[in-house]
């Protein structure tokens, strides 16, 4: 059966003020169902405050191939990275 | 009735409601493995949990009232058919899976009102336990109303199947809103709910879902009854002969 479903990925916020993380995914008829569902495979020891299920088919990712492209660029780039800078004695936290 | 006598009632109604837990509960724990799938099996075994932790709940309360040593697993585990007194609706053979839902909605439509009935009884213990259930069965609720729309409204296969169920499982219902004399004894006390008085609303509830699925309500041609006095169908001791199994076979074991 669950091969005709839909395939959902879950994501959890588990105390308020944090972010929601990805936990996993799982199979559902639609939104409404991933939502039930999620609530009884991922939060059965009470791990979460608020649940997001998405769509596993809308989530746009970036590819391993594309790493030269996407990444590399930045690594002959460290003045953009805060440790660059040499801080003046009297700056005690940045 | 003297104290001594509702103390008694009170114990009995307990088990009562104990063992309609119990035995449901341990029907649903049937599908463990075994569910259409893995979503719905977690689902599925989430609900049985539920039912056999309100089982332990009231049977705790019903030990605590017999004071002669009684523990939840006497309850549970040493007693035979004729001694279980749960409806009958609970105990039937979980049968396909549009059988366990449909059971699983009327008796959810019931279970929540009757327990929002039970967050008014007298006894403290007994409105404690069903304060606890309330959320439950809210959620229990909505999962089989879902399951029963998509299961009617789904397929050819799946409407037949739920049409068969509901029309199989409706001569077991009426006995859901039967009091016999414990009962509206303890209806009087302010202790007991009064089931009867669920019935309209329930009715009307189940019917607004079935319409909704275009499943059709069946009429009340038949009914069965019994269970509260101990006579069963011939499943439930197959059933008990399962879960009774380990305590049986080796008294005493704990593990």
């Amino acid at each position: 059966m669950s091969e005709h479903m839909k395939l959902y990925e879950v994501f959890i916020r588990s105390r308020r003020g944090l972010d929601h993380k990805h936990v996993g995914s799982l199979h559902a008829e639609d939104s409404a169902q991933a939502l039930e569902y999620a609530r009884d495979v991922y939060t059965r020891r009470s791990e979460g405050v608020s649940i997001w299920v998405v769509n596993s088919s809308d989530i746009v990712a970036s590819q391993e191939g594309d790493c030269e492209s996407f990444y590399d660029p930045l690594d002959d780039k460290p003045y953009r990275h805060a440790t660059h800078y040499q801080l003046p004695d009297e700056v005690n936290n940045m | 009735m003297t104290a001594t006598n509702l103390n008694e009632a009170t114990l009995q109604y307990a088990v009562r409601l104990g063992d309609d837990a119990l035995i449901l509960g341990h029907r649903l724990s049937e599908w463990c493995s075994k569910a259409p799938f893995l979503e719905e099996d977690l689902a599925l075994t989430n609900v049985a949990l539920d039912y056999i932790g309100r089982a332990r709940m009231f049977y705790s309360y019903a030990a605590k009232l017999s004071g002669d040593g009684r523990s939840e697993d006497s309850f549970a585990y040493l007693r035979d058919c004729r001694e279980f007194t749960n409806l009958l609706l609970h105990e039937l053979p979980r049968g396909d899976f549009a059988f366990t839902m449909a059971r699983q909605y009327l008796v959810d439509e019931y279970a929540l009102a009757f327990m929002h009935a039970l967050l008014d009884s007298s006894d403290q213990q007994l409105a404690g336990i069903a304060a606890k259930t309330v959320k439950e069965s809210k959620y229990h609720l909505r999962r089989s109303r879902d399951w029963i729309l998509r299961l009617g409204d789904g397929t050819a296969e799946s409407h037949q199947r739920l049409q068969t169920a509901v029309d199989d499982l409706w001569g077991y219902t009426h006995e859901l809103f039967e009091l016999d004399e414990l009962e509206t004894s303890l209806v009087a006390a302010g202790i007991a709910v009064d089931s009867s008085a669920l019935k309209p609303a329930w009715a009307a509830a189940v019917r607004t879902t079935l319409d909704e699925a275009t499943i059709v309500v069946p009429a009340d041609g038949w009914s069965v009854r019994g269970g509260r006095q101990g006579m069963h169908t011939e499943s439930l001791g197959h059933l008990l002969s399962e879960l009774q199994f380990m305590q049986r076979a080796y008294p005493g074991l704990e593990w």
